[in-house]
């Protein structure tokens, strides 16, 4: 149970995790049309978070594989269900990854139209996907004892799972526009910062309306009202969500993305104490509900994968906060003439 | 629309496009390893130009692995989904802890070796490259062990309806893994040689960037030498020890239907699976078959026929798969042998020598996709050797959305191999930059 339990929430943690890091890449993704108007501020935001894209997208890698390892049973059918949204974010992910790399290997206009939609669409497509996704999760998934999915691919389009699309969409733009005021200056800067304070008041509305869907949609605040210390929880993300516009009008960038960051952290754990133990719940009927406790791998592969996660996330942390540093700074033209600069 | 069939033609697809890449990301970031460190140390500056030479190809090529890697452990959710749950106790913990470990390590540092040029010294620059190379023959060192059960499952015991972990030190020790390892590995290696001998020998035809190219030339002939022989006795190993573990594996390699003693070696042959034997038979050596599967002439082998026909593997793709690995891996072993002859003042003397070298870099690609047909197709009909068929593996999806994905990577995937070899070979072509500064 205790170990489950533990699982359990190194589950949410890890989704966290990713929806933090690389969800500023998908943040700065989105708004780049719109705001990189020159070839130059292009390349200046490809080159932002060009050192760090890679290593964040592998936080999806290891939620996905810690769910296949710690909840095998969950793993398969999750992914089988969401069938045609996974795939649509597996084709946005490829497309946005090579566009790094392809975008400034040819001088041609046409040439980076291209990379540069693939990389724009590549970023929101997965922000809103993702986003609709777990809003569905959180409303249950319409499949039965067998695994057997009876759903249809546009139904998962329903207002509250779109609701939960468009909240991630938006907290992804406002995390990624702090990042994008620590790393440029100049015109791109104000730009990006014009953005946090305007996302700021739409994120603040549609999370308000979000967390009083959910109430109606999903069964989320069960757990919380069995349990009202969790609604902390939702104080840290609202407490956080405020903060990220203070250190923005303070000009105090990187405590701004750090608090966007605990925003989408506290946003997540909203959704998982709620879901809680259930990992991904059936519409169908509870009793199909795939739980930490009915879906789980065996003690033994439960131990051994808690020893490497407890052993190498806490040094995978250390290296990324070493590259972090390494990178906070604002992108020079230097770094762009770099050979390999994106 | 059967949702198996689709899906085994999608994970194939998918599966040999990723290979495409990897086995250059493995063997190509060790050599640029060597190379950054040699700079390191000697300061150099052709070294520095070989190492930002090969490392622009390495990037585009790197790209293109990363891009295509995640597909794979999508797939087996999407599209595996009885096979994820049958077996993910065993198998999910070791694609969580590759990405943990390894690919974590390496996604991390290949960030940092692109942008941190100024921002490190030469010996720290030097040491991420080590990182990235070691983290991602770690990674692959992970994926093998986990292919390692697909092909002979160990340390596990049926319980709760599922194959459950009892033995994780079995699972990382399996010497079947254990031999597609170092199977693989020093392939990797000898594939990345041929790539830096092609290409060398391209420039040193044209008398261009002679110093660059003819160092680059003679470090890679001595990894490709070392390793293509290397790689073929192990392979030996790895037969003896199919021929143990997976015997329907074998006689599908060698298209061989009857059980006998002194079992021969069919240099060609067309085998047809309905009437149970081969239809042309082309040079054939006694007692071969019995040698290299048992290491002893008159050992018996066991014929296809004595499986029972839902137990065979597909014969012909087996077959032919084990001759043109087998054959390519002899012509590599002759090309680099003769060219270690010639390296110490000839090579720039042997026009025709390095002229076949530029066309031989399609060998060890061929060679390393047709060794992964000998060892998947190979072990069908079984997804997990003896455990868990394909047939009951896959998905209860409709096929009709496995058809639309499949149609989609295959468009998606042409046109991002099209795009990646064309700058490739654009970079290839180029030759080293002259420097900025």
């Amino acid at each position: 149970m205790v170990l489950q339990s533990i699982w359990f929430f190194l589950w949410g943690l890890l989704w966290a995790v990713f929806f933090i890091t690389d969800g500023f890449d998908f943040g700065v993704g989105t708004v780049y049309p719109f705001i990189g108007k020159t070839d130059t501020e292009r390349r200046t935001m490809l080159n932002a978070i060009g050192p760090l894209w890679d290593g964040n997208e592998v936080w999806l890698l290891t939620a996905g594989g810690v769910t296949f390892a710690a909840f095998p049973k969950v793993y398969a059918v999750m992914f089988s269900s969401l069938y045609t949204p996974l795939m649509l974010i597996l084709f946005a992910l490829i497309l946005r990854g090579v566009s790094f790399e392809f975008r400034s290997k040819i001088e041609s206009d046409a040439w980076k139209k291209v990379w540069d939609t693939c990389f724009s669409v590549g970023s929101f497509l997965p922000a809103l996907l993702f986003g609709v996704a777990f809003a569905n999760i959180f409303q249950g998934i319409p499949f039965d004892d067998q695994g057997l999915y009876h759903g249809n691919t546009l139904k998962l389009l329903n207002p509250y799972g779109l609701l939960g699309g468009v909240l991630f969409v938006l907290l992804f733009i406002q995390h990624g526009a702090n990042w994008l005021a620590i790393r440029t200056d100049g015109d791109l800067q104000q730009r990006a910062i014009s953005i946090t304070r305007k996302n700021w008041p739409i994120l603040v509305a549609v999370a308000v309306i979000f967390l009083i869907a959910s109430y109606f949609a999903t069964p989320l605040y069960d757990n919380y009202f069995k349990n009202p210390v969790l609604f902390l929880i939702i104080l840290v993300a609202v407490i956080a969500l405020f903060a990220t516009r203070i250190f923005s009008a303070k000009q105090a960038w990187f405590k701004a993305w750090f608090a966007s960051a605990v925003t989408i952290m506290g946003c997540t754990f909203f959704g998982v104490a709620g879901l809680f133990p259930n990992l991904f719940p059936s519409s169908l009927d509870k009793a199909y509900n795939l739980t930490a406790f009915n879906a789980s791998s065996s003690p033994l592969t439960l131990k051994i994968m808690l020893t490497v996660v407890v052993i190498f996330i806490p040094v995978v942390i250390a290296y990324q906060v070493w590259a972090y540093i390494l990178f906070k700074d604002t992108v020079t033209k230097k770094d762009l003439e770099l050979d390999d600069a994106y | 629309m059967d949702p198996v069939f689709l899906s085994r033609l999608q994970f194939a697809a998918a599966t040999m496009f990723h290979f495409l890449f990897v086995p250059l990301t493995l063997g190509l970031s060790l050599i640029i390893a060597y190379m950054e460190t040699k700079y390191a140390k000697t300061g150099e500056e052709v070294y520095l130009k070989m190492t930002k030479f090969w490392g622009k190809l390495f990037l585009v090529n790197f790209a293109l692995g990363v891009v295509t890697g995640i597909t794979l452990e999508f797939q087996f959710g999407t599209n595996w989904s009885r096979y994820s749950e049958y077996v993910g106790d065993v198998f999910g913990s070791l694609l969580a802890i590759e990405a943990s470990v390894a690919f974590f390590l390496e996604s991390t540092f290949i960030g940092i070796w692109i942008f941190g040029w100024k921002k490190l010294s030469a010996k720290a620059h030097a040491t991420v490259m080590w990182l990235v190379a070691g983290a991602g023959n770690l990674s692959a060192v992970w994926i093998l062990l986990a292919n390692g059960f697909m092909q002979h499952p160990v340390g596990y015991t049926i319980n709760n309806g599922r194959a459950e972990l009892v033995d994780f030190l079995a699972v990382i020790t399996n010497k079947h893994g254990l031999l597609e390892i170092f199977h693989v590995v020093p392939a990797s290696l000898l594939l990345a040689a041929f790539f830096i001998m092609g290409i060398s020998a391209y420039h040193l035809l044209k008398k261009q960037h002679v110093e660059v190219f003819h160092k680059s030339f003679r470090m890679a002939l001595v990894v490709g030498f070392v390793c293509s022989i290397f790689v073929a006795i192990e392979g030996d190993l790895h037969g003896t020890n199919v021929s143990a573990t997976q015997p329907a594996k074998l006689a599908a390699m060698e298209a061989h239907w009857e059980t006998t003693k002194r079992a021969p070696i069919i240099l060609f042959a067309i085998p047809s699976e309905e009437q149970e034997k081969n239809l042309v038979e082309i040079g054939s050596i006694p007692g071969m078959l019995s040698l290299l599967g048992y290491h002893d002439f008159n050992a018996e082998v066991k014929g296809l026929r004595d499986f029972p026909k839902d137990e065979r593997p597909p014969v012909l793709p087996t077959f032919i798969g084990f001759r043109t690995m087998v054959g390519l891996g002899t012509l590599m072993i002759l090309l680099t042998s003769y060219g270690f002859i010639l390296r110490r003042n000839k090579l720039l003397e042997s026009p025709t020598y390095l002229k076949i070298m530029m066309f031989a870099i399609p060998a060890p690609y061929i060679a390393m996709e047709s060794g992964w047909i000998v060892a998947e197709v190979g072990r069908q009909p079984w997804i997990v050797y003896g455990l868990m068929r394909t047939s009951q593996a896959a998905s209860p999806i409709d096929g009709i959305q496995v058809l639309i994905s499949l149609i989609a990577f295959i468009l998606v995937y042409g046109l991002l191999g099209a795009v990646g070899y064309y700058l490739i070979v654009k970079f290839a072509k180029k030759g080293p930059e002259p420097e900025t500064e």
